[in-house]
């Protein structure tokens, strides 16, 4: 099953047993969706529950919340990670807020189909993990394989809490993976995705498979890869527990490298974890500029599979 | 549709609202005299710096809150802004409650994590707004989302200012509610100030007049007359749980006080306040209800007698543990919206 098929299904179980979730989105309806990951949905749950809604984000996460606090449980797609800038206020400010404040729970999922690597431009290509890690009472989930993105999906939607499932684009048809049949839950926790002793590389979603790509034969060094799945919460044990283990660190970041969740990972290494380590905390990340559209652009500055390889070997022989 | 009801002659007493008992019609008077008397003695409390922040009150306003909750179900739900202290009394919240709020203290709505008016009991099924306007609008199209996806007789209503129709939310809200025929009140209270800005620096086209563009009706009412509020808030929650979708009620009233307790509103023509002064909400009530007999003094007592008790129940709460600041950002389980009183006899 692919990352996308994976996603589709998470939601089909949820729906299936809970007749309180509902998706709605721009064109998640007849059409089923720009990236069809609500394909065929309509014809199984009607318009009602799959909804076509006007072309108006803050309006999406709006009533979504609305809902949620009467009972029900929305999954709000944003068809692209980029437009939920428009409902950034809804999230930030109503939904975030609104348990911390009222004690009133928003079970809310927003969708947000993100990150680059296909000449998607500017408004097309962002990870805007970081502006929500920002804000307190959202929670954020990033998976990198196919049964994550079911799993976490359906663990998200059962959620009392807001959560911003970041599904990465690039992964929709080109990462396949077992999945288990039904329904389960996946923990809001990191995964180490492949372990190791001599380096961690930390990574979510497509810089994952970056990361395993890029260290899965350098010259013998046994290279750990953390998958961090959940940026909020953020699993700090894990992460200690793989800097204590391998006491070398390569942090990617697919998003934009200012105060990207990279960065906060840092600062806990450098607080909690500085007895451990054998060199500096290295960065791999997108430099502070907008996603390029052109092919040659883009892979300039999008982290490559040569840049982890490069950072990892450089920092193993500190 | 509701019927023109603006523009009454504030000293001929209107005729009792064929909807209205004589205990609706007292106990909307009575609703109104606790938020004034609520709001007055929050703003000696702010004096006495007990109040931390600002301050802000519905001075003269209070028509705008009491009549259209009085005119909603215990199932209904409401998106309250900060001027409508009343709509939180005739849902069943404590005023000692509502003092404890103002003064930041643990017994308040939100126990000190939120300020002033920025609050909403979830337990009698309000929302509080944020400072953001009109967000609730959406919060509410929301609800009616829920309502009608689950096929109940219910309604949401949210109030929203003059200021907030230039925001994108006043659109989509309008939009989304009129494309979906949501059930779904939304009160513009034009006070005709946003903080210093006029209505003539707000818009070109008066507000109520584009309700029609969205696909709904939308209705000028006297806002300074809780019968007449009541009564257009009854007439569209009747159309909202028909199907027949939303309704816009534009109630035309004044901000009699500053933005918040800081403003001395030098902005505002001294004639413009005075010729506002004459149509008091209150006051018209009171000659209604003495035409009628109703013994008004007494009612006043009730009421003084109350929030002095109130406020002193507050004084008592202790402030917040600073400790419990970084608790309770995430919800361990589901706590959602719950019942409010149904206050209206007709229900």
């Amino acid at each position: 099953m692919t990352y996308l098929q994976a996603i589709s299904d998470g939601m089909r179980q949820e729906m299936r047993a809970d007749e309180r979730v509902f998706v709605m989105g721009e064109d998640v309806g007849v059409f089923g969706g720009a990236f069809k990951v609500t394909d065929g949905f309509i014809d199984e749950f009607g318009p009602e529950r799959v909804m076509d809604t006007p072309l108006a984000e803050s309006a999406i996460i709006g009533t979504a919340i609305g809902a949620a606090v009467e009972g029900l449980r929305p999954i709000a797609e944003m068809q692209f990670s980029d437009f939920v800038a428009c409902g950034f206020d809804q999230l930030v400010n109503v939904a975030g807020k609104m348990f911390y404040r009222q004690g009133l729970s928003v079970n809310i999922t927003v969708r947000l189909p993100s990150g680059g690597g296909f000449s998607g431009g500017p408004f097309h290509s962002q990870n805007p993990e970081a502006w929500f890690m920002h804000s307190p009472g959202l929670k954020l989930v990033a998976p990198s394989t196919a049964e994550d993105a079911k799993g976490l999906l359906i663990k998200a939607v059962r959620d009392p809490n807001p959560v911003l499932f970041m599904e990465h684009k690039h992964l929709y048809r080109r990462v396949k993976g077992d999945v288990p049949e039904g329904s389960y839950e996946t923990d809001f926790s990191a995964r180490v995705a492949r372990a190791g002793s001599d380096l961690v590389v930390i990574a979510y979603g497509a810089m994952v498979h970056t990361a395993l790509e890029a260290t899965a034969d350098l010259d013998g060094a046994s290279i750990e890869v953390l998958d961090l799945r959940s940026l909020v919460p953020l699993d700090e044990e894990a992460i200690l527990a793989s800097v204590r283990r391998c006491s070398k660190v390569v942090v990617v970041d697919e998003a934009n490298q200012m105060c990207a969740a990279g960065a906060q990972v840092a600062a806990l290494i450098a607080e909690r974890a500085w007895e451990d380590l054998d060199g500096p905390v290295v960065r791999v990340a997108t430099p502070d500029v907008p996603i390029p559209f052109s092919p040659t652009l883009e892979q300039a500055v999008l982290p490559q599979v040569d840049d982890v390889r490069e950072a990892v070997r450089e920092l193993l022989e500190y | 549709m509701a019927t023109e009801t603006a523009r009454t002659d504030p000293d001929v007493p209107a005729p009792p609202g064929e909807h209205l008992t004589l205990t609706d019609r007292t106990g909307l008077l009575r609703a109104m005299l606790s938020m004034r008397s609520i709001e007055e003695r929050a703003m000696m409390l702010y004096r006495q710096g007990k109040v931390p922040g600002s301050f802000y009150d519905g001075f003269g306003q209070e028509a705008v809150s009491a009549g259209p909750t009085w005119a909603m179900h215990g199932r209904d739900r409401l998106c309250i802004l900060h001027r409508d202290l009343a709509a939180h009394v005739i849902r069943g919240v404590a005023p000692a409650r509502i003092f404890a709020q103002y003064m930041g203290r643990a017994g308040g709505i939100t126990g000190g994590r939120d300020g002033n008016v920025h609050f909403g009991e979830r337990k009698v099924g309000c929302v509080g707004m944020v400072s953001m306007l009109p967000d609730m609008m959406l919060v509410a199209a929301g609800l009616a989302m829920a309502f009608k996806l689950r096929g109940e007789q219910r309604a949401a209503l949210t109030w929203f200012g003059d200021g907030s129709t230039s925001r994108g939310d006043f659109h989509e809200a309008m939009n989304w509610a009129g494309l979906q025929r949501l059930p779904v009140i939304f009160i513009l209270e034009n006070n005709q100030y946003a903080y210093s800005t006029p209505t003539a620096s707000q818009f070109a086209v008066d507000p109520v007049e584009r309700a029609a563009a969205y696909g709904f009706p939308g209705v000028s009412v006297d806002g300074n007359d809780v019968e007449a509020m009541f009564e257009a808030t009854r007439q569209a929650r009747e159309r909202a749980v028909a199907g027949e979708g939303p309704t816009m009620i534009e109630a035309v009233t004044m901000r009699m006080h500053g933005h918040a307790a800081h403003d001395d509103m030098k902005y505002v023509p001294a004639e413009q306040i005075e010729e506002w002064r004459r149509k008091d909400p209150i006051d018209r009530q009171v000659r209604r209800l003495e035409a009628l007999g109703v013994d008004v003094g007494a009612l006043r007592g009730e009421v003084k007698a109350e929030v002095d008790a109130a406020v002193e129940e507050a004084l008592a709460m202790p402030m917040p543990d600073g400790k419990t600041a970084t608790e309770r950002v995430f919800a361990d389980a589901p706590a959602l919206l719950e019942d409010g009183a149904s206050r209206w006899s007709g229900f």
